[in-house]
This record gives C-alpha cells, structure tokens and sequence, in this order.
C-alpha cells in the first residue's frame, strides 16, 4: 500500500465530564491532530434539572430559590433577573433601600464570581496559587451573604417586591472594611499573574474573538467587552439606582484571554467602588426605610404586623399558601450578570405560577463557541479558552 | 568509602572490612538507600508545607507532630491499596515501567559524593554515568504512557519524550561548561575543584570560600542548569508529562497504589538528584561557605544536605508560584533559547580556559 491511500485518522479524546479542567461536568469531544484542536464538540446537559420546566408548577416566590441554582457563583445575581421581571408584570415599585441593598449584594455577587473565574482561569494555565488566595476573599464575601440571608450560597434574598430583609448596621459597616482591604488582596492577585511572562504567553492571542463574531455568537458580558464594546446593561439600561453610581466600564482591545482576564480583574476593582457608593447612600438620611415594596398583597407582612393586624395575617396565609396572582402578560428582564446578560423571559396567563419562564443564560452562548474558538489552537489552549470563557453549568445546563 | 566502613564496623561490631570490598559495598548501599528514602519522606513533606504556606494553607498537619509522619502515612496507604491494571493495560510493562523509575532514579545516586570520600561507587566517569542513567528514565515515563494503552497517558507520555530529551541536551552542554573548569569526569574532583580554585583564591581572600564556587563564575549557566533541570524532572512549569488541566495526570493517569507511589518516589528521587547535582556543579559540594572555625567544625555532609534542601526550596517555590509552559513553548525555550546559549558558552569559556590557561590542574585523570 502506498502512502498515499494511508488513511490518516484524528486522534479522538473525551475531554470530561470527569476532568479536572471540565469546570463542572462539561463533555468535550476533541479531534486532535497531534496537539492540535481540529475540531470541538461540547456535550452538555450533564446537570440538566428541568429548572424551566419545575418553575411553571410553583408559585412565583418558589421560584425563587430556583435562580440561586443556576449560576451557582453568584446566585443573587439570577434572582435579581427573576425579581425585576416579576416586578414589571405587577408593575410594583422597590423602595430606595431595597434597591441599593440589591445593588450592593449584585456586586458582591460580581466580585464572587469573578475573584472565582480569574482565579480558575490560572489554575487552567497551571497556576495552583491564586486559586487559594482567592477563596479566602470569596469567603468573607460568602460570609456578607450568610449574614444578609442566613445562607452562603443558596441566598433567596433577593424576592420581587425588594429583599427579604433589612441588613444590620453592623455587616454594613463589615462590607464598608471589607472595601478597603479587597483592593490590597487584589493586587497580590495581580502582581503574581497579569505580569507573570508564563501567564501571558499562555493567554495573549489566544482564542480571539472579532467584535463581529462576538455579537453573532450571541456573546454578552466579559465576552464582547473584551472584543472592544463598552456593551455593559449596567450602563446601557440602568436598572435598580445604577443611574446613580459612578463607575466604568473596562473593554479590551484584542478580545483574546488576556483581556477577558484583564478587564475581569479591572471589573472587580470599579465593583468595590460601587460597593462603597451604595454603602454611603444606604448610611445617608435618604437610605434608610423600607427594604421592599409596601404592597400587602405581594410582599408578606412583617412579624409584628401580624401578631397586631388580622388583615396581616391573612395576607400572610395567602401569600404562604396560595402566593400572589401576576397580571397575565408577558415581559423579558435581564440584569448584567457577571458572565454577561442574563435574562429571564416570563408569561404570565393571571394566575399564581409562571405560564412559561424562559431563561437567557450567557454561559450557554458562549459555550456554544468552544469549536470556533479552539480550532486550530492546541490541547493546552482548550482549558486556557474554557477558562476564559467563564463557564458554569448550573446556568448552561439549567 | 573507608571511613564508612570502620564506621559500619564500629556500630555493628562486624569487620566488615574484612569481609572484601563486596560485601561492604552492600552495607554501605543499603546505608545510603535507607537515608536517602527516609530524606525523601520529608522533603515530599516539605514540598508539600511549602506549596501549602504560599497557598495561605496549613499543609499535611494531623499524623504526627506538625505532620511530620506524613509521607509515612501515605506509604503505608499506598501499599496496601489494591494494583488497578486496566483491561487493556500490557500487563508486564504497565507494572515495569514504574519499577524502571524508581530504579533508575536510586541506581544514579550510586556516583553522588556527599562528603569528602563518602561515595559508593567512586567513578572517573560519573558525570556520564548521571548522564546515562538519567536519559534511560525517560523510559519509565515512555513505556508508562504507553502501556496503559489510554489516550491522556499516551499524549503525556510522547510529551515527556521530547521534553526530557530536549532538555538533556542543555544540561549536558552545561555540565560540559564545568567539566571545562574542572577537567575532570568525576564528580568529587569537581566539588574539590571548587575548594583549590576559583574567585576567592583570584582576590586573595580564600576564606570567603562561598566565591570559589562555580556559581559565580558561571551564573547564566547555574540558571540554565537550574531551568533545565526543573524541565528534566518533570516539575513545574513544565510539568507537561502530567499537566493536569490538560491531561489529568499524564502517562500516570491509570495508575494506583504501589505502582503509583514508585513513580512519585522515583520522580523525588530524581529531583533530589538534581538538587545533589546543582550542589556539586555551583555550590561547592559538601564544602562549608566559608572556611573558618565555627563554619568549619561542621560535617561536609551536613553542608550538602543543607544546600540540596536550598535548592530544593526553589525548587518547592517554583511549583507554587509559576503556571505551566504550552508545550510547544517549552521546546521553543528548550531548542531556541537554552541551547544556543549554554553553546555558546562552551566554545568562548573553551576559548578562554584555553587563552589564560585558568582551569584546575590537580584531577586523579
């Protein structure tokens, strides 16, 4: 047989679910070439628990907790989307202090996510360290949110109408220290990677995405600010007082890792500033009152209330049981998470449960782009590429 | 060598002496293996502590005061756990090739002075036997890899070909460096090369005996050597063999227990040998820093632990801190960078050993 009619076969390899740069259980099918990535294919689904399908059998404050489930990195996040959709149905207003408390604890929940990303993403070019210098800081975050919400993770704090209560002057006080000394722990972050010659050779150039691309894959976030849009919902449609706050926006110039890691790291530092913003406000004469919505037949009665008040009572019993009916209708909020727009779409049919909640979840997209992204880079690329990409599966598999 | 053996002699009342070189030979290599396995336990633990005090972690901290039985610990886990052979596996190989490291890693010890005359096997050719002993263990890796019939474990283990294999060519160009100086193969004549010559002796202040090493004069060398020897070993950040984030474990991705632990030990082991080898190469062997009394009283074997355990710090520190080369990064170093240049220090320092006649005079060859 002549050379010629060898047949020259791909060097197949399952990269996951159980891999320890799969970020959770993703499957990729890698055609490799020697070390060279012919061709992607992610497998997902891994995590599917019918989130969507599970929401239309509850009631809207049961879908709550749902939310926390998705992007498991930074769960209030998600439940703001949910809130803010639920609340434009009901056409239901959030008083000053319940906006700046949901404002604060979505930045918290941006430092959370990122602080775990930038720090994943060393770890995906071989860094072991900053990943445990993150997490000391990602524990004292998750300690703001215990403390707000008697919860680390799984908050449901964050409810239509405005959070679930008012935070103690004291953890105020706590995130207001906390602001000072984050900049300095990040910048021990910083000075063992963004200069580090091996981090940079390993995320300069790699999987670039054109300003044209990004939008066509229906990239969001990270993701097209890192191709040079200053794209931020933020900004572009402020919601909750983010009019207010003084903050800006990072972009890239080359949309490769290193910026995506770059403009992360720069994120992380213009959300303490609006942290200490919203901490200032919610000290201020103006920031005090109540945390959610007056409106008796939404949000349920204080305690007091309802050991003084039968009208009370009763809303409590039929909010707790029955829940609150939404005008029917339909209505998409979406919030600037930290992995980009997430987006929750809701009808309404009138009655006391979500006809139908579907959710935008920005990792899908973008995990949707493995193969262009990784084509014709190397095997090592894949994880360095993944881990840019700011994946978790919660929010993709839903 | 005849020290240790009056000594062995003295402590367990046996001429051994006596017995003809042999049988000495054996006591004197069980001697040197217990030590260095032991040495081994704790420097495992204290890669492990340092890794952990960079991490803001505590480290191994519950068997044994401040963890120190460790290692020990996880030896006996290891040993008892049950040998997991892969149905496709080549049974033979797959249980060889961890063998073949763990030995071929001991075996090069064999020639590693540790104090003046404390030496097994005291050959005029030991740099090549070093040499040669440690381009077979790449075979362990190879067949590792290969025999698990496994695809992670067969990337990993044609990585590790080209890499250890790349970055021999460096190391040999670089010991060649020193052989210049030294003008001889064998490894105690080049720590005693260092206390005779050097710096020190050139500015009149022999005492400050830290500057006769072949460190200074040869620093780009020291980090060429120190570079390629982190390559060699497997270690970060190039421990593309095994890279994790992308390979799993790479040519040891379906191995447990036992065979596992060879590996790892065989892999230490190799490291400590590297470290021996820094310490002989540029810092002066077993020789003390600075040659007065209070310095002087100690043993030369205490001065060699003392130095391979610094330089296995950087070693430690290296892993915690740096992320890891792309393979194709790492050859590009390796070829383009690491190789011209310890060349081209082998012909101008040739040159200038040749021009002003410096080198030492007084080898056994």
């Amino acid at each position: 047989m002549s050379m010629s009619e060898a047949e020259v076969r791909t060097f197949t390899i399952n990269f996951g679910p159980v891999h320890p740069s799969a970020h959770g259980v993703l499957r990729l099918i890698l055609e490799l070439d020697g070390e060279i990535v012919e061709r992607v294919d992610p497998h997902i689904g891994l995590l599917h628990r019918g989130t969507e399908k599970l929401i239309e059998t509850k009631t809207y404050l049961q879908a709550v907790p749902y939310f926390d489930r998705l992007d498991y990195v930074a769960p209030m996040n998600q439940e703001h989307a949910f809130a803010l959709a639920v609340e434009k149905l009901l056409e239901l207003e959030v008083p000053r202090r319940g906006q700046l408390i949901r404002v604060l604890y979505s930045e918290i929940g941006r430092l959370l996510a990122h602080l775990m990303n930038v720090t994943t993403q060393a770890m995906d070019v071989g860094a072991l360290t900053p990943p445990l210098w993150g997490f000391e800081q990602r524990e004292k975050l998750m300690v703001f949110y215990e403390r707000a919400s008697g919860s680390r993770m799984h908050a449901a704090y964050i409810r239509p109408g405005g959070v679930h209560q008012d935070l103690p002057q004291d953890l105020i006080d706590d995130i207001a220290t906390f602001c000072e000394t984050f900049p300095k722990a990040l910048a021990d972050i910083d000075s063992l990677l963004t200069n580090n010659r091996i981090f940079k050779q390993r995320n300069v150039d790699i999987g670039v995405v054109g300003l044209d691309d990004a939008w066509n894959w229906g990239f969001s976030g990270v993701m097209v600010r890192g191709s040079g849009a200053a794209w931020d919902l933020r900004k572009s449609q402020p919601y909750e007082c983010y009019a207010e706050m003084d903050f800006d926006i990072p972009i890239g110039k080359n949309g490769d890792c290193y910026d995506r890691y770059l403009i992360r790291m720069e994120e992380m530092r213009q959300s303490t500033k609006i942290m200490k913003q919203c901490i200032e406000k919610l000290n201020a004469p103006e920031g005090r009152g109540p945390v959610s919505s007056l409106d008796g037949k939404v949000v349920p009665p204080s305690r007091g209330d309802m050991k003084r008040s039968m009208e009370a009572l009763i809303h409590h019993f039929k909010l707790y049981t029955e829940g609150y009916k939404v005008p029917a209708g339909e209505v998409y909020a979406a919030v600037e998470a930290p992995k980009g727009e997430f987006g929750v779409y809701l009808v309404s049919d009138g009655t006391n449960k979500p006809y139908r909640c579907k959710i935008r979840a920005p990792g899908f997209a973008h995990l949707s782009a493995m193969d262009f992204l990784c084509r014709g880079h190397m095997l090592a690329d894949v994880s360095a590429i993944l881990g840019s990409l700011d994946i978790v599966f919660g929010e993709v598999d839903r | 060598m005849d020290f240790i053996l009056s000594a062995l002699d003295y402590l367990l009342g046996i001429p051994i002496l006596g017995w003809g070189t042999h049988v000495g030979f054996i006591y004197v290599a069980l001697l040197l293996l217990v030590c260095l396995l032991v040495f081994t336990a704790f420097i495992l633990l204290a890669d492990r502590k340092i890794w952990a005090a960079v991490q803001i972690r505590r480290g191994p901290n519950v068997v044994g005061p401040f963890g120190l039985l460790q290692s020990f610990a996880d030896l006996l886990k290891f040993a008892f756990k049950e040998v997991v052979i892969p149905a496709g596996a080549d049974k033979i190989l797959f249980i060889a090739a961890p063998l073949i490291t763990a030995t071929l890693a001991l075996s090069a010890w064999a020639v590693v002075p540790v104090n003046e005359g404390w030496v097994i096997a005291d050959l005029n050719v030991g740099i090549l036997y070093i040499l040669a002993i440690s381009s077979l263990g790449v075979y362990g890796v190879i067949i590792g890899g290969w025999a698990s019939n496994s695809k992670y474990p067969f990337l990993g283990s044609l990585r590790s070909a080209a890499q250890m294999v790349s970055y021999e060519v460096s190391i040999g160009l670089v010991i060649i460096t020193v052989l210049l100086c030294v003008g001889s193969l064998n490894l105690s004549d080049i720590v005693r090369a260092q206390y005779e010559m050097g710096l020190a002796h050139m500015i009149g202040l022999p005492q400050l005996s830290f500057l006769n090493w072949f460190w200074l004069p040869l620093f780009p060398m020291f980090v060429v050597f120190y570079v390629s020897a982190l390559a060699e070993t497997n270690r970060p950040p190039f421990d593309l063999a095994e890279g994790e984030s992308e390979l799993v474990a790479g040519f040891m991705t379906e191995y447990s227990s036992t065979p596992y632990m060879l590996f790892m030990l065989g892999e230490y082991i190799s490291i400590l040998l590297m470290c021996a080898m820094t310490t002989i190469l540029f810092l002066g062997g077993w020789a003390s820093p600075i040659d007065l009394p209070p310095f002087t009283w100690i043993p030369g074997v205490i001065w060699f632990v003392l130095k391979l355990s610094l330089v296995f710090f950087m070693f430690a520190m290296a892993k915690a801190i740096v992320p890891r080369y792309r393979y194709d990064q790492l050859m590009r170093i390796g070829w383009k960078v690491f190789l011209p240049l310890s060349l081209v220090t082998v012909i101008v320092l040739a040159f200038i050993l040749q021009l002003t006649g410096w080198g030492w005079h007084g080898g056994v060859a």
